[in-house]
């Protein structure tokens, strides 16, 4: 067994502390542990891992095994920061007593996870504290689609409507606001439901899933190489990094690294990526406090890097750049000539745009102490990313798990700890200039050779997990494989799913039109989150 | 104050001078693919890594329909990597009034292999379909055509409200439409503007393959628009369910739901192909002129 050495005193401590109760499965690879446990060790298992280990629970998902195990199963997936691994749990559930127990109450980070798989696979939560639907609205029959025996192409009853039932919010003076699912701003859907006495907000209820659109078991359809396709269009800002995550857990399970070169530009893309939608958001928050001015800088700049991308890799978006086992397109002198260019012209324009924002005491006024998130609040609903970092969870998989060529660099990892809206753009402030830095080591440190290894027949039933550090936070996919070179399942985890619960919190006592801003300050992916 | 107005002025002129001048693309840019239909040799391979079956073929007998659907293409240039006879040109004016003016179709007969041996049907593309349709019309159809044109540009030439609506997409079309508000393209140049609710609408600019979730909301949403209305459909998804298609949870393309005026192709279609298409949708596209004057700024 290759297991990472700083994973060893922790696998060596819970196996002894677990004896029988906890059987380890298997060693996929030196960072990735699989166990198996009985249902009643679910929760002793996770407040173990957490107290003595520090760990955090990333993601609990569900897998229809009843094909080959005849159990479904449950998985906990935790990571040891620290120790630079994942632990991963893995609960059978018989067919006959189809429910698990819920862990919201302790870890109020799979609060949507938990019921996500209710809806899905049937599966009856037990012990939640607000078991209703998630996923599939009040409306929807009673269908369980991740289940291997409801067909994707299902055709469902038209929508009808629905009387979703929304917490009362009572008292003298309390208006409810109802916001959505159809925006003011050209973004996505997803319905705001405010209670506000005066002005202040005291409540705030959130609706997603609008944008469901089964992804996740469309990718259970679809052969290999479709399937990149489809990742890049889990959320469209984060294109290459939902497709380089996917293209990492293929890679992982077929035990094949991509070769240098393409794990240098799946970095520099990556980055790419991070800048540009980091210099909208700067821009956008601006626009919502009413600095106009910057936002149009601001968008100027995002618009030469979108054609930076377009020059690159053909797409504005880096869309059909990824590839499995690489990436599609090299960079030949005369593109890295036009990186290079771009970013030197980039570097004095941003800064003179920031100079702009920190001199217009106006705008700071506004960003201060608004949406405050506290860092005791972040971390228990496992907030991660920048609005993680912004509330003092000093995190980032490139650092603590590297994966591309993340190895290969020297960067900074910005944490402050007001968890304000000021922080969250200062924390994008400082990872554009992070990034600048990055993509240049990157470039000027180009190792030659091949752009792809050769990932063949994956053999069925391997598990994996493929991460990156996307531009709004941790993404990771779990993949498990069927014959034929196909997928039985492909877990998304956005970082989305975790952070939106982060902006009831952070909104409360701010005033309604102050939400726009703070919302912009987190902009999270509502398709990232609903797939 | 006087930074701000410093750095505007240090700025110049950064807006594109399109529709006057061609879309600014790279060399690498990736707009739709075209296939040398008549000496095409066989379809399958280009089916087979096709992500979303914008080409496709059925086989009957020795025939052979083939067929390239642009509503379902990502430009992502797969088949011309598995095939010499599709080439990714950088066209990425794509939009069309129809959703059959997307979709060219061949028919080959076939040799035993498999592959094809003679185009039996020229192909039929949409600039083909449209020059056919109007040679059999009458004149009196012909005049309508321009009185019906002649109305929309009317009445929607001049300033247009736009309302944007996501019902059920990925956000990169919206990334991209966000593009259109931007100094660089500048939709206000056209007296255009995206409003925040449909009852001051003129245009439903609507994406992604529409949602189970989302589909009342988006019915409720064009009913709430004030008639006379256009609805254009943005992106391959909502042109045509794109790579999603439909499923239990998605419908599909737009025109599933809403009678849809313009589609605009594209996974993300760029801002030059959305002010294509909008421009088209009003009637206020024209012929290109040579180019003007060089900007100032510039991106």
């Amino acid at each position: 067994m290759n297991l990472l050495p700083s994973l060893r005193p922790i696998f060596e401590e819970v196996t002894h502390r677990f004896g029988d109760r906890l059987k380890p499965l298997r060693v996929e690879r030196p960072d990735e542990v699989y166990f198996e446990a009985g249902m009643e060790l679910a929760a002793g298992f996770c407040a173990h891992l957490y107290k003595l280990w520090n760990a955090r629970l990333v993601s609990v998902f569900a897998d229809d095994a009843r094909a080959e195990a005849g159990v479904f199963h449950l998985y906990y997936l935790y990571g040891l920061d620290a120790a630079h691994g994942f632990f991963i749990l893995r609960v059978p559930v018989p067919p006959e007593e189809p429910q698990f127990a819920s862990l919201t109450n302790a870890v109020h980070a799979v609060n949507w996870q938990e019921r996500e798989i209710q809806d899905c696979f049937g599966l009856k939560l037990l012990g939640h504290p607000n078991p209703r639907r998630c996923v599939l609205h009040d409306d929807w029959p009673e269908v369980y689609p991740l289940r291997k025996d409801f067909d994707l192409r299902t055709k469902l009853p038209p929508f009808q409507g629905e009387r979703h039932k929304f917490r009362k919010v009572e008292g003298e003076g309390v208006f409810q606001v109802p916001v959505g699912p159809v925006h003011a701003g050209i973004i996505e859907p997803g319905h705001f439901l405010f209670s506000v006495a005066g002005e202040p907000v005291l409540y705030l209820q959130l609706r997603l899933f609008y944008v469901h659109k089964g992804t996740e078991k469309l990718f259970e359809h679809l052969p290999l190489a479709h399937a990149v396709r489809l990742a890049e269009s889990i959320s469209g800002d984060s294109s290459f990094a939902h497709a380089t995550a996917f293209c990492h857990a293929v890679e992982r399970a077929a035990g094949v690294e991509a070769p240098p070169r393409a794990r240098f530009l799946r970095s520099i893309c990556l980055e790419l990526e991070r800048l540009h939608n980091h210099l909208a958001d700067i821009g956008a928050i601006c626009t919502d406090v009413a600095f106009a001015t910057a936002n149009m800088h601001c968008a100027r700049l995002k618009e030469g890097l979108l054609r930076l991308n377009e020059q690159l890799t053909g797409n504005r978006l880096l869309r059909g750049m990824a590839a499995l086992g690489g990436v599609r397109f090299d960079f030949e002198p005369p593109h890295l000539e036009a990186l290079a260019q771009r970013l030197a012209q980039l570097r004095p324009d941003f800064e003179s745009v920031v100079h702009l924002i920190e001199e217009s005491s106006s705008t700071i006024d506004r960003l201060e102490n608004t949406g405050v998130l506290k860092p005791d609040i972040a971390r228990n609903l496992g907030v991660v990313g920048i609005a993680g970092r912004a509330s003092g969870f000093d995190h980032d998989l490139r650092r603590d798990f590297p994966h591309a060529a993340y190895d290969q660099v020297n960067f900074k990892v910005p944490v402050y700890q007001a968890g304000d809206v000021k922080r969250r753009m200062q924390v994008r402030i400082d990872e554009v200039r992070e990034s600048l830095g990055l993509i240049e080591q990157l470039a000027t440190r180009l190792p030659a050779g091949p752009l792809r290894a050769e990932i063949g027949e994956l053999p069925p039933d391997r598990t994996a997990l493929g991460f990156v550090e996307g531009w709004r936070g941790e993404i990771f996919h779990w993949i498990r494989t069927a014959p034929g070179n196909r997928l039985a399942r492909c877990k998304v985890k956005d970082p989305s799913l975790q952070n939106w619960p982060a902006l009831s919190e952070a909104i409360l006592g701010n005033i309604i039109p102050d939400f726009p801003v703070v919302n912009k300050s987190f902009n999270l992916s509502y398709s990232g989150n609903d797939r | 104050m006087f930074g701000i107005l410093g750095k505007s002025v240090s700025t110049g002129i950064v807006t594109t001078s399109y529709p006057a001048t061609a879309p600014e693309l790279s060399g690498r840019a990736r707009g739709r693919p075209e296939i040398d239909w008549a000496n095409w040799k066989d379809a399958r391979p280009a089916a087979r890594v096709c992500p979303t079956g914008a080409i496709s073929h059925e086989d009957s007998g020795d025939r052979r329909v083939a067929r390239l659907d642009l509503a379902k293409c990502i430009f992502c240039g797969l088949c011309a990597e598995a095939d010499t006879a599709i080439r990714v040109t950088n066209i990425c004016e794509c939009a069309a009034r129809a959703r059959q003016d997307l979709l060219t179709a061949a028919t080959y007969s076939l040799k035993p292999d498999l592959t094809h041996n003679k185009l039996l049907d020229a192909p039929s593309s949409s600039a083909a379909g449209r020059r056919e349709r109007t040679a059999g019309s009458s004149e009196a159809l012909e005049r309508l055509g321009g009185q019906i044109k002649a109305q929309v540009e009317k009445i929607f030439g001049r300033s247009l409200h736009i309302r944007e609506v996501d019902a059920g997409s990925c956000n990169g079309c919206e990334v991209e439409i966000v593009a259109l508000n931007s100094p660089v393209y500048d939709l206000e140049r056209f007296g255009m503007h995206f409003v925040a609710s449909p009852r001051h609408a003129d245009m439903l600019l609507v994406t992604g393959p529409v949602t189970r979730n989302m589909e009342l909301a988006l019915k409720k949403t064009y009913d709430a628009t004030p008639e006379p209305r256009l609805v254009v459909a943005v992106g391959a998804c909502g042109c045509s369910g794109g790579i999603f298609g439909q499923n239990y949870a998605s419908l599909g393309g737009v025109d599933n739901v809403l009678p849809v005026d313009v589609y605009i192709p594209g996974c993300p279609p760029n801002p030059f192909a959305l002010l294509h298409g909008i421009l088209t949708a009003v009637g206020r596209l024209e012929p290109r002129e040579v180019r003007p004057e060089p900007r100032t700024g510039g991106v």
